[in-house]
């Protein structure tokens, strides 16, 4: 690519040596070598014939499915209020936690290095590995079906990112207020209070909003597996085939959707 | 005079909204708002105490997962998550470039930037399992509805930000690429690509571990993968061997975590 040439046609210049280039070329190779046989695996499993009857399939849903059915709107503002309720008191209990784990979690506050700070960090990347459906899923078989267990499974899930997030922002601050008010013999708490808190403030704030924001979005399909809120209507239109009904369900959650995502973007655009 | 003078020196933190109407209207419109939302919450405690014995045989089985007995199963399904997870990477990550040119004001018109950001949004608005549903609705159950579901994800999250990034690149580079007379693909090629291809390699990194952790759970609605797998284990109470495959989740997100951290710093 990045070659110069001279007249005759030889190579006077390149961007990089033969070694360089090739240790490229082997890259760009085993990974394309690896897509191609992963896409293999995947066609064999795939029955062909479904896909090229796809498009057919598609229309016959839609057609099935539009207009959709706009009276049963009626009987999905309650479900439309507990996914709220999932989403922000989900958010607010993971806060609860999440807030001492990210401070347990940074470099420059946690009490003790490894007894302190390990345990925090395989709290928050344990609560990141696992979605929220499959807290859910393992609280419904717990605690039993219901709103409580969505809004528990939202908990889980968002305290590793809330926590993740909050710790890279405390880490982030600046050393120099921490040390001024240190100065004035400010104990622990104090020094926490008025050095660290009021720089993190911002950023916590940001976080809260956005993790409610994904949070919207995720307790609107925690009905699923049984947790409440809008999926819970989801699932049984779906299992009658009432596509008119799954259609305006879609139809609600983005609007939802949308309407959290342009509250965050306000609120946040207003912190910042 | 004096007392109020003392009384204004007193120093107090300042609030972080000003104006203390809104403070307060604020305040008292959040814990009306937590009121009313702990008053819909129906808990049937006694369920609960029920399940308390069932979480904690959970916890426990978390110290003898039990990986052998249905090794077979968690295998394949593993397996089947890393190839979906690879592929629509990949297939989405060439996707999203197109889209996310597309969807940059400052290089694309607006007819393709609008629809380039209402595919993003779309992509962004609905769940992977919303999607996942209506996918294997149409194409029959099996890893392909999966692979489709996580590239349409994928663009949703890399096109996006990807055109933030190109809304964001220094003007005066893409300029001087212009001033020499280039055409549209050269401009695009070395005044904005070489800005945006670090964050872009590493916005792809983090998107393969986020298909990862979606992956697990489309087997939940038949788009296959280990989340069919563990689903059943759950249904089943075999709360060892769904141990056993949450640790894998884990593991292997660490590991792509771990991964990823090391080819952005080789590449900052």
């Amino acid at each position: 690519m990045a070659v110069s040439t001279n007249l005759e046609g030889q190579k006077v210049w390149m961007v990089r040596d033969r070694d360089a280039q090739l240790k490229r070329w082997l890259i760009y190779f085993v990974s394309v070598a690896v897509v191609v046989y992963c896409w293999m695996i995947i066609s064999d499993a795939t029955t062909w014939f479904f896909v090229f009857d796809a498009p057919r399939i598609a229309a016959d849903i839609g057609g099935r499915a539009m207009p959709p059915k706009w009276s049963y709107i009626n009987e999905l503002w309650e479900p439309l209020w507990d996914t709220i309720n999932i989403a922000t008191i989900g958010t607010v209990l993971s806060l609860i936690i999440a807030v001492p784990v990210a401070f347990m979690a940074a470099r420059n506050t946690t009490p003790h290095q490894v007894f302190c700070r390990g345990p925090a960090l395989l709290l928050i990347v344990s609560s990141r590995s696992i979605n929220s459906l499959i807290w859910a899923l393992l609280l419904v078989a717990i605690i039993g079906p219901g709103i409580f267990a969505g809004t528990i499974a939202i908990a889980l899930r968002s305290i590793g990112f809330c926590a993740k997030l909050l710790y890279e922002a405390i880490e982030e601050i600046d050393e120099k207020q921490v040390e001024a008010i240190t100065a004035t013999g400010a104990s622990r708490w104090q020094v926490m209070a008025y050095a660290i808190v009021p720089q993190i403030m911002p950023s916590f704030a940001g976080i809260t909003v956005f993790r409610w924001d994904i949070n919207i979005r995720e307790s609107t399909v925690l009905g699923l597996v049984g947790a409440g809120g809008l999926g819970l209507q989801m699932s049984s239109s779906l299992n009658v085939l009432a596509w008119p009904q799954v259609s305006l369900i879609i139809f609600v959650i983005f609007i939802a959707v949308i309407i959290s995502e342009m509250v965050s973007a306000k609120v946040r655009s207003a912190i910042i | 005079m004096s007392a109020s003078v003392t009384t204004s020196r007193k120093w107090r933190k300042p609030p972080m909204i000003k104006n203390p109407l809104m403070r307060w209207a604020l305040i008292s419109a959040s814990l009306i708002y937590l009121v009313l939302a702990f008053g819909s919450f129906d808990v049937n405690w006694a369920r609960v105490y029920e399940g308390l014995d069932r979480g904690w045989t959970f916890i426990l089985a978390f110290s003898h997962p039990d990986f052998a007995s249905r090794w077979s199963d968690i295998s394949d399904g593993m397996i089947e998550s890393a190839i979906m997870t690879v592929t629509s990477t990949a297939f989405g990550i060439l996707i999203s470039i197109p889209i996310g040119l597309g969807a940059a004001r400052n290089i694309a018109p607006l007819p393709v930037y609008i629809v380039c950001r209402g595919i993003i949004a779309i992509s962004r608005a609905l769940h992977e399992i919303i999607v996942a549903i209506l996918l294997v609705a149409i194409f029959g159950f099996g890893p392909f509805a999966g692979f489709v579901t996580l590239s349409f994800a994928t663009i949703g999250f890399l096109a996006k930000l990807l055109a933030e990034d190109i809304e964001d690149t220094d003007k005066s580079q893409a300029e001087a690429i212009k001033a020499t007379g280039a055409s549209w693909w050269q401009w695009v090629t070395y005044g904005i690509q070489p800005q945006v291809m670090p964050r872009l390699i590493g916005l792809s990194m983090y998107r393969l571990d986020i298909n990862f952790r979606e992956s697990a759970i489309l087997g939940l609605v038949g788009a296959g993968g280990i989340g069919a797998t563990l689903n059943t284990a759950f249904d089943r109470y075999e709360f060892d061997t769904a141990a056993a495959i949450i640790i894998i989740i884990i593991v292997v997100v660490m590991a792509l975590e771990y991964l990823s951290g090391i080819i952005r710093a080789r590449l900052q």
